[in-house]
């Protein structure tokens, strides 16, 4: 789109007709740019890697012991809290997760992940009614974790556990993600 | 005397060195169409609202520190006892309602008078992006208010990123900054809604009005003056010779009144109801928590919660990938021809179609009815018609096992399923027990989890509620 009217510096016919030196200063404002781009180029690499840095670093998952066997009635559901993989040191309450434990048998447990599989919001769980339930957009899932009404796409997730000694334990992880 | 000639001598020097009153003036005295009145002022206004965030949000940034242990903390101090806190909190959230409200007016006009044709495509195009970008500013600002709210916010964001195929978990994670809600979040938060969106917004601010005063303010569309891109210009330039007035002040009085009256508002909501109730402390693992968009951003949480889950994937991805590309794409598809929107009856159509469904979807995220309701009480003995035997039973049990938290029984409980207040004139008994033990879409099976006993009692109580008249 060039116009035959303009009469600006930056325009390559503005000052002088005379076809080499043109070819020259064109050169020159090539190499110019390529001379900026090399540090704006460099400097986009620090920049960019520390921005998408939480994409590319691996939490090793912990086990996280979250109350001893005696503390669980076997059949009851409870809301239990624990600590992320590796919190950053100022995190404070955000470092906490929490999960629904069961003690389903007497030494077997299964932990629900709290995001509804919906869009994460926390679900409560019903005791009298034996479901998990989600106050954003109505999803309903069995005690089992299975979906039992509303928009969730799949069941709950869950976390491993485990029995060491008398102590319950949790083996962290991400939020279920889709 | 003395003192306004040196002034008036200072003020020369200055303006001779700077060259401000050259640089300012041709753009003040710009010429604009006559005829362009109240129906301009919603772009200047929307920039009001924009200065007004700029200077409460600074202002706001001496006191708030972005970390996840002590936003909380900052944000209570300034509400509470910081002096003009207050205010100054009520000012940014009703400056960023008013950003989001008049931005929406200046895109319904500018659409309807098809100010985005011929030869202002660009002017558009940075318009839209404009538009996404305060979009953006109002749910990070939402964050940046680190209480309950925001933090499962922030995690049903990383869900809906989290839809995007191929993709879609790292950008869940890019949100969240990590595996979950932690000490990365905030901070990233903060970055974004203080320093990259007001970066771009400042950008493309200066752009959109350095192309309004290249391509001019578009006159009123008349009827039979079709847009023709090879004679545009010069028609334009020349209605502007015979009967343009000075931009500065026989148009900009009506901005200047009309932003000064967004700003009073502003100030006077600010006053009079206050910021936005600081929620609960952002504890992860407080589970009594339902988190809900700011007003702006309702109608989108109804749609979330109507889309019947199988096209879900979709819509979450496709949707607002459609509407960017149905607004980017208009200035392409239709520059020319008629631009009076009643030469343009589908353009009016669209509107009004657009803020229908907007509006519908925005009263239906205010009821919230497919929220469930937790705090459904048992209901009192004069709804129940008995104080003791299977009726009263059941209806206990209706409360216990949820189903209370759902279903409505004489304006007490939740709307998520249907009304049973006349349920015993609706369905037979035989029916209640089918539908109770084997669920439904929206309704859980409780053929597992309910005693047969209960189950009587509760059907025992569903058949009693009749109408009045018919009991």
């Amino acid at each position: 789109m060039k116009d035959p009217d303009d009469k600006s510096p930056l325009s390559p016919n503005a000052s002088t007709p005379d076809p080499p030196r043109i070819a020259r200063r064109d050169l020159l404002g090539r190499v110019s740019l390529a001379v900026i781009a090399v540090p704006a180029l460099v400097l986009a690499v620090p920049v960019a890697g520390f921005v998408v840095a939480p994409l590319f670093r691996t939490v090793p998952r912990q086990w996280r012991t979250v109350g001893k066997l005696k503390d669980f009635q076997i059949g009851d559901t409870v809301a239990v809290k624990f600590t992320d993989a590796s919190p950053l040191p100022w995190s404070g309450v955000t470092a906490n997760t929490a999960a629904w434990l069961r003690r389903s048998a007497d030494r077997e447990f299964l932990a629900f992940s709290v995001n509804c599989a919906h869009l994460g919001c926390p679900v409560r769980w019903l005791k009298e009614a034996k479901l998990f339930m989600c106050p954003c957009h109505g999803g309903v899932y069995y005690e089992n974790g299975e979906v039992a009404a509303g928009p969730p796409p799949h069941g709950l997730g869950k976390y491993p556990v485990r029995i060491v000694g008398e102590d319950v334990q949790i083996q962290t992880g991400p939020i279920p993600i889709g | 005397m003395v003192v306004t000639r040196v002034l008036k001598a200072a003020w020369r020097w200055f303006d001779d060195r700077t060259g401000l009153s050259s640089a300012v003036a041709p753009l003040a005295r710009h010429l604009v169409p006559r005829d362009s009145r109240w129906w301009y002022v919603f772009g200047s206004a929307t920039l009001i609202a924009f200065v007004v965030q700029v200077v409460t949000g600074v202002t706001l940034a001496f006191s708030y520190i972005a970390s996840p242990s002590q936003a909380y903390p900052t944000l209570v101090f300034i509400s509470e006892d910081a002096p003009f806190g207050r205010v100054l909190r009520g000012m940014h959230y009703f400056g960023a309602s008013a950003m989001v409200l008049l931005i929406g007016l200046h895109l319904a006009q500018t659409y309807l008078f098809a100010a985005y044709k011929f030869p202002r495509e660009m002017n558009w195009l940075t318009g839209v992006l404009l538009l996404a970008f305060t979009l953006l500013m109002g749910f990070t600002g939402q964050l940046l208010r680190w209480d309950e709210n925001a933090t499962w916010s922030v995690v049903v964001a990383a869900e809906q990123a989290g839809r995007v195929p191929f993709i879609g978990e790292k950008l869940a994670r890019f949100i969240l900054g990590g595996d979950t809600i932690g000490g990365a979040t905030l901070g990233r938060f903060f970055a974004i809604h203080v320093f990259v969106i007001p970066a771009c917004l400042f950008a493309f601010i200066g752009a959109h009005v350095a192309l309004v005063f290249r391509n001019g303010i578009s006159e009123p569309p008349k009827q039979g003056e079709p847009v023709d891109p090879a004679t545009y210009r010069g028609a334009y330039e020349a209605r502007l010779a015979k009967s343009g007035v000075p931009f500065w002040p026989d148009a900009a009085w009506r901005d200047a009144v009309f932003c000064a009256g967004v700003v009073l508002v502003i100030l006077a909501l600010a006053l009079i109801v206050g910021p936005p109730i600081l929620g609960k402390p952002p504890n992860p693992t407080d589970l009594n928590a339902a988190p809900r968009p700011d007003w702006y951003l309702l109608w989108y949480f109804a749609v979330l919660a109507l889309l019947p889950p199988s096209i879900e994937p979709y819509v979450i991805v496709l949707g607002p990938l459609a509407v960017g590309a149905l607004l980017f794409g208009l200035p392409f598809v239709s520059n020319r021809g008629e631009r009076s929107p009643m030469k343009r009856p589908w353009a009016i159509a669209g509107v009004i179609v657009a803020v229908t469904m907007i509006g519908t979807l925005w009263l239906q995220g205010v009821r919230s009815p497919w929220s469930p309701n937790f705090d459904a009480q048992p209901l009192p003995k004069a709804v129940i018609g008995a104080d003791s035997g299977p009726v009263f039973q059941g209806a206990a049990l209706f409360h216990q096992k949820g189903c209370l938290n759902c279903h409505l029984i004489a304006g007490d409980g939740g709307r998520r399923g249907p009304d049973l207040t006349n349920i015993g004139n609706l369905l037979p008994r035989d029916q209640m027990v089918l539908r109770i033990l084997n669920g439904g879409t929206n309704m859980p099976a409780f053929g597992s989890t309910l005693a047969p006993a209960d189950l009587d009692r509760i059907v025992d109580f569903l058949v009693s509620r009749r109408r009045p008249a018919l009991r």
